[in-house]
């Protein structure tokens, strides 16, 4: 089988445990493959001699019961995997090998998946274009000028361009549906905990998440099954009854009712965007779903409000770079001068900025008229959703403002650049899951998503929803292999 | 009232400002820095003022999504000595100790 790479996780799945397929040949094509790939730069760290071992012990006595039986693939380097380099796209964790593994990726080898390598990401996930990275840029299977969206880009990338079938982000305002639209796959950004965000780096302790990115709703539908486990060690971790969203997948979401939040048709928005909303409620009606108008009337608050939030508790987090317990340091005359100096030359200049919004916010004086503030403004949006889901099961936008834009266009421009994440943003304050499918192209070829909001908890009524609207748009992503020489 | 007094006083980011911040923040800054600085959060910041159209006297902020307490957990030890594995990714090499520059003379 030659086109091995091709293969959705779901045929992989079926092929290996018909033994048609060894986990040794899966795991060589994804090898080779992501090999002839280097120009798109997924990779900051390659583990392929030893994915091989692992390839060929599980083949010498398959255990097929399992739900990712031999299966390669790479994970963002934003989870910690024990004696694995893990850098979050940093210069100051460039040499950091975790000691554990952290509890999301240890779910996934439990069931019997193998580890790639780890993939390029925004720094420490603040970004929507990976080009916040240390290790460089990310390009886009679409066209070779083009972000792959961030923060987790470089696994968008790898999944577009079929470099690993499956791969896992984190989700803190956008960052795995907003990569998700412009490289024409799919997202899941789960409820707020739902996955562990234990060994996970931290950016934003209140709103990150972990999720899954694939080819299809269905291989989302096992990743999200696999990942999501109730852990005693994150504080936030919820104990909730979860469902098989594999097994439970169903097309039919007759009745369901969809709402139309009016307040997402902002100012200078294009008409492809608006074309492609509008063929979306069309979708979702022929699905035998019933749209209903709604209001959310504090969206244009949520990404002021996030720009609080999220610095105030990066600004937290990152304290623990202080070059003495792991990481880079820079020499300094005494303990301060270390300090100063090691974050400085660590830290790259986004992240920089935001420690520092963040602690401006923080800081004596201000804590009030910013940080107190914008709780109380994500409580006024976390109420538009509960009063919207009063009257609606699921809402429906599309999944970012434009489609994938130049490598360079917005890197000078810190607004226009957080200006991106308009429609997802959101769903974090609110702690909600978000889904982001493929959906259409616009008029240059690039794709273009449509993000399905649910109720938290409701995991599985968004993926049925996505998975009946992506039958009924029957979306074929345009990759050339351009890079593959 | 006192809100948008605050608010509208520091919507100038000055490089005294940025100086203080960098230091509460233990980042250093150069006087070029700062000024790219101070142009970068002063067009943030204007972006962020756009709160103060809401009132929010009387509305609860928000601090978790997650409507639940927090679990309280038995005071067990679960690990054993750890202690090689906490120091194996420390940047100065000692068995026992976390190595700084020396902090008193």
């Amino acid at each position: 089988m030659s086109d091995i790479t091709k293969q959705s996780l779901s045929e992989l799945v079926k092929n290996i445990k018909d033994k048609k397929l060894s986990s040794e040949e899966v795991t060589k094509a994804f090898i080779n493959r992501s090999e002839k790939s280097k120009e798109l730069n997924a990779y900051i760290t390659e583990d392929y001699s030893s994915a091989l071992e692992k390839a060929k012990k599980f083949d010498q006595k398959p255990n097929l019961e399992l739900k990712l039986p031999g299966i390669p693939m790479a994970v963002k380097d934003l989870f910690c995997t024990d004696s694995i380099r893990t850098t979050a796209g940093s210069k100051i964790l460039n040499n950091f090998v975790p000691t554990y593994e952290s509890t999301v990726t240890q779910n996934i080898w439990n069931e019997g998946a193998i580890l790639l390598g780890k993939l390029n990401c925004d720094e420490f996930a603040m970004g929507s274009s990976n080009e916040t990275s240390f290790f460089g840029n990310v390009q886009n299977p679409i066209d070779k000028n083009l972000v792959p969206g961030g923060s987790s880009g470089g696994s968008a990338s790898a999944v577009a361009g079929q470099l690993t079938p499956i791969t896992i982000g984190t989700d803190t305002g956008g960052s795995i549906r907003q990569p998700a639209s412009f490289t024409g796959t799919v997202g899941l950004k789960p409820t707020y905990g739902s996955c562990s965000r234990y060994g996970i780096v931290a950016f934003a302790s209140s709103l990150d998440q972990a999720g899954p990115m694939a080819q299809n709703v269905k291989d989302c539908a096992l990743l999200q099954e696999v990942i999501s486990t109730y852990d005693p060690k994150d504080s936030t971790s919820i104990d909730f009854k979860r469902n098989e969203y594999s097994k439970e997948l169903s097309k039919n979401i007759k009745g369901k009712k969809i709402g139309i939040p009016k307040e997402y048709r902002v100012d200078g928005m294009p008409q492809e965007i608006e074309e492609l909303w509008q063929k979306g409620i069309q979708y979702a009606k022929n699905c035998g779903a019933e749209i209903v108008d709604i209001s959310l009337p504090h969206t244009s608050y949520a990404l002021p409000t996030y720009y609080i939030v999220a610095p105030a508790e990066a600004s937290s987090n990152l304290a623990r770079y202080d070059g003495v317990k792991y990481g880079f340091r820079a020499k300094g005359e005494n303990l301060t001068d270390m300090y100063e100096k090691t974050r400085s030359e660590g830290f790259g200049a986004e992240v920089q900025r935001r420690i520092m919004i963040g602690t401006y916010v923080l800081s004596s004086g201000y804590y009030d008229a910013y940080y107190l503030k914008a709780q109380k403004v994500r409580k006024l949006i976390k109420n538009d959703f509960d009063e919207a889901y009063k009257k609606v099961d699921a809402i429906l936008t599309p999944s970012t403002p434009s489609s994938a834009f130049k490598i360079g266009e917005k890197k000078d421009d810190p607004v226009s650049m957080y200006l991106n994440d308009i429609f997802t943003v959101p769903v974090n304050l609110a702690g909600l899951p978000g889904i982001s499918i493929p959906a259409g192209h616009d008029a240059k070829g690039y794709p273009l998503g449509l993000q399905i909001i649910g109720k938290a908890f409701d995991e599985q009524n968004i993926l049925n929803i996505a998975y009946a609207m992506e039958e009924k748009i029957n979306f074929k992503n345009k990759i050339t292999d351009w890079w593959i020489k | 009232m006192i809100v948008c007094v605050i608010f509208k006083y520091h919507m100038n980011i000055d490089l005294k400002t940025i100086k203080h911040i960098s230091k509460l923040s233990r980042i250093s800054v150069d006087e070029q820095k700062a000024e790219k600085l101070a142009d970068d959060l002063n067009s943030i910041f204007k972006f962020i003022e756009k709160l103060n159209e809401l009132k929010t006297d009387n509305v609860v902020p928000l601090t978790s999504v997650a409507e639940t307490t927090l679990k309280l957990r038995s005071d067990e030890i679960k690990s054993e000595d750890i202690r090689k594995q906490i120091l194996k990714n420390s940047p100065q090499d000692n068995e026992d100790y976390f190595v700084v520059p020396k902090v008193i003379e």
